[in-house]
């Protein structure tokens, strides 16, 4: 199967059927490895088992960028390639993708009271990431309010591409300005500062919840081609009964 | 496994994890049951895709 052969909704949803199972199993295989570490990873000498946060506030805001990059492609699919599976790619991500953010922000939160002695900072690092969670909620809104999904699709485009630009704002805010959250240690110039006691279960976590989103992102997918022949059969029906 | 004196944060940012994943995925699986119902209903009341194909089967 080619890569076009993918532009075709039902040639996906076999795909789709095939790998799903697979990369379901994969998924809780690497996150059972992945928790198994994080149990038994050591305390930190600063952090103590506080540390044991970080394997899970990381992935969620690793994920909660790289979501809005995959849904930024997709807008690009819609605006430029006019793919007909772009738009269904990126309205199915952004749920998911407000999901990782929330979690992000709330484990964040839970690690920074007993680390920092306070549960929100309002940092450059912070809040971008909590503009990144509203305009999460925003573009989500957007789809439910436009009736015609091919006119909510240009929009949510449009609106995806232009928070785009929060992305490296996220991601330089700790180099940037002078935050309270600390600068990054696992993706960065001269390699990581993390011990490899703490950089594996980190590393696992990561690539397992990714797999995670991929699998959960096929799945919602799937669902919204179905939705939208649900709605196509049901403007077949209603034609029917007119004429 | 000891967690020490912050064991109550620790459990309860996994906790939370757990909870929203559980709903995210339950949502997922729920609403795939609700668009394949509503697709067979409406192929059982005789409407069907222009290519006469099944809109169930994959």
């Amino acid at each position: 199967m080619s890569l076009i052969d993918l532009a075709n909704p039902t040639k996906f949803l076999a795909l789709t059927a095939r790998i799903l199972p697979w990369l379901t199993a994969a998924t809780a295989i690497l996150l059972a490895i992945g928790l198994y570490q994080s149990a038994a990873a050591p305390d930190d000498y600063q952090q103590g088992a506080t540390v044991k946060i970080m394997f899970i506030h990381v992935p969620n805001a690793w994920l909660s960028m790289f979501v809005w990059g995959v849904m930024s492609l997709a807008a690009l699919g819609t605006l430029v390639w006019r793919h007909p599976l772009a738009d269904v790619a990126a309205k199915s991500a952004a749920p998911i993708g407000a999901a990782f953010t929330f979690l992000a922000l709330v484990t964040g939160s839970l690690w920074g009271r007993p680390m920092w002695g306070t549960y929100w900072q309002w940092d450059a690092r912070l809040t971008s990431v909590l503009i990144l969670f509203l305009m999460y909620l925003g573009l989500m809104a957007l789809w439910r309010a436009v009736e015609d999904p091919s006119r909510a699709a240009r929009a949510a485009a449009v609106l995806t591409l232009v928070g785009a630009i929060n992305l490296p704002i996220i991601k330089f805010s700790v180099d940037w300005w002078n935050t309270l959250h600390q600068p990054a240690s696992v993706l960065r110039m001269g390699g990581s500062t993390l011990d490899r006691a703490f950089l594996i279960p980190l590393l696992v976590m990561a690539i397992a919840f990714t797999l995670l989103f991929v699998t959960l992102h096929l799945a919602a997918m799937r669902n919204e081609i179905l939705r939208r022949r649900v709605r196509s059969l049901q403007m077949m029906q209603a034609s029917q009964k007119a004429a | 496994m000891s967690l020490g004196p912050y064991a109550s944060f620790i459990v309860t940012s996994y906790a939370l994890v757990a909870l929203v994943l559980v709903i995210l995925i339950g949502w997922i699986v729920l609403d795939y049951r609700n668009q394949t119902r509503r697709l067979r209903a409406l192929e059982e009341s005789g409407v069907i895709r222009r290519s006469g194909r099944s809109a169930v089967d994959l």
